[in-house]
């Protein structure tokens, strides 16, 4: 069943969220900024589009929830569904007949480039601060361009409790984290201490 | 000049220093030079105060730094003095409930700032781990932890830098005015008027200052030519030097280092007089708080909790 998030370089290419940059902030004088993008979302390498493997030509979709790998036989990484797995399953967020997008509560879809209008279902308050600048990561300029992150670049869907990121691809380089990140499941690893004064003598 | 016993710091001087040096210890010859200086050659030991500099004095004074960067690195940078955007005063945030504690904004610092790797080794940020069960207690704070992983277990972070005081008190305690408050609220040091006698180290509460003692390393391919004036370009020995919010960043509108460095998200930057800014929302919206309130600093840095 289609779901396997996990991480790894390849992504929809540089997909702008241009459609909500209307609602976001802000410049030197109060000017809202026109220019805002996100990040792509984490796909693993060759796994999207989904439509590829789940057409439903091939095989009709099956409503009935039940349990379901999650794209091991695919030569995926292990992963685990810990996000109210009791209660939730795959179609509850991934579009039943169309793989390729998500799917809303109230019935619409929508882009996996703009898959924090489907978190925010829930989680209303972390997008709201999320919007303003307040939650999550941004990079650019403070009065001008900006990049977001969006909350897959940081929270594993299935398994959303923050542990650790890494770097996606080129673009950041060792020490400064501008390019895109995948959430992982292992925690960061920190930087070197900071010599006592009695090692750093002159 | 005869060979002069003094603190290890005044020895082997070079060119740059020696001009600084030679006013310290002869008024006379200090005062013959400023007399050169101020009619035929501009020297910058000799100037005026850096706010009473004309433009194209200033400009000259950028032409120097430039050589000099050419003659103790070889390679060419862009340094700049770019004044403060009218109708900005910065404001950061820092969010305790996210910070692990992973050391990235030291580092981008360090490398964004050229700030000496060793001997002295000179990090603008400190991350602190503290006890959860303890809050924020500064004695029992611990900056040399090491571990495998962060965040540890009962553990929590409070990275210190600049806090960017209205009411600084490294400023009140500079005798020569080399350190000053911007219209941005950015404090700064001219290392060209400093002389290196650390009151304002002594009076920062937060151990914001760092000295250069030394000449230090700063390896010619990881030098960052891009430099303001008053901000990171290469430091003299003994000199103050500070975070000044990436100054040469942030003026040209762009996040600090620490700030695109932060993995986590847990560092906010802008403009206080905006209220649409991050750092008024995070004001407007969560609990906040500086650090030693008590001391009527008034901090432009604000820690807070997002959750």
């Amino acid at each position: 069943m289609g779901m396997a998030w996990m991480v790894a370089a390849g992504a929809l290419g540089l997909a702008a969220v241009g459609a909500q940059a209307g609602k976001e902030p802000t410049g030197a004088k109060g000017a809202r900024s026109e220019l805002v993008e996100a990040q792509p979302p984490p796909f693993s390498e060759g796994i999207f589009p989904c439509s590829q493997c789940h057409d439903p030509k091939i095989a009709p979709p099956n409503r009935t929830r039940r349990a379901l790998g999650f794209h091991a036989d695919a030569g995926e990484p292990a992963a685990v569904f810990d996000h109210d797995a009791e209660h939730r399953w795959c179609v509850d967020c991934h579009d039943l007949q169309d793989r390729d997008v998500l799917r809303l509560a109230s019935g619409d879809t929508i882009p996996f480039t703009r898959s924090y209008l489907l978190c925010g279902q829930c989680h209303g308050d972390k997008l709201r601060d999320w919007r303003v600048g307040v939650h999550g990561k941004r990079v650019g300029s403070w009065n001008g361009p900006k990049t977001y992150f969006l909350c897959v670049n940081c929270h594993n869907p299935h398994t959303p409790r923050f542990k650790g990121v890494r770097e996606l691809g080129p673009g950041g380089g060792p020490g400064i984290w501008r390019a895109p990140t995948a959430p992982t499941l292992e925690l960061l690893k920190p930087e070197p201490r900071p010599r006592r004064p009695e090692e750093d003598r002159l | 000049m005869k060979p002069r016993k003094g603190l290890p710091i005044l020895r082997d001087e070079d060119a740059a220093d020696a001009g600084r040096r030679a006013f310290l210890r002869s008024a006379a010859v200090g005062a013959a030079a400023a007399l050169v200086g101020g009619c035929s050659s501009f020297d910058p030991q000799l100037r005026r105060h850096f706010r009473e500099l004309s433009k194209e004095e200033i400009a000259r004074l950028l032409e120097r730094v430039k050589e000099e960067n050419r003659r103790r690195f070889g390679r060419e940078t862009r340094v700049e003095a770019t004044g403060a955007i009218p109708g900005v005063e910065f404001g950061y945030g820092l969010d305790l409930s996210r910070c692990v504690g992973c050391r990235r904004c030291v580092y981008a610092c360090v490398k964004e700032n050229n700030t000496s790797r060793a001997r002295p080794q000179i990090q603008w940020i400190r991350v602190l781990e503290l006890e959860k069960e303890r809050g924020v207690d500064l004695t029992h704070a611990e900056v040399y932890y090491e571990t495998p992983t962060v965040p540890r277990p009962g553990k929590f972070y409070m990275p210190v830098q600049c806090q960017q005081c209205r009411k600084p008190p490294c400023v009140k305690a500079c005798p020569t005015q080399a350190t000053w408050k911007e219209p941005d609220g950015i404090v700064v040091v001219d290392y060209d008027w400093c002389i290196g006698c650390r009151a304002c180290m002594a009076a920062c509460p937060y151990g914001a200052r760092h000295f250069n003692w030394g000449k230090g390393t700063l390896p010619a391919e990881e030098l960052n030519p891009e430099q303001h004036f008053l901000g990171n370009r290469p430091r003299p020995r003994g000199v103050v030097d500070k975070c000044t919010f990436c100054i040469q960043r942030s003026r040209q509108g762009r996040y600090t280092a620490c700030v695109e460095a932060c993995p986590v998200g847990a560092r906010k930057f802008g403009n206080l007089l905006d209220p649409e800014s991050e750092i008024r929302k995070v004001i407007e919206t969560k609990r906040v708080f500086v650090l030693k309130e008590e001391l009527g600093t008034e901090p432009t840095f604000f820690y807070f909790y997002a959750t």
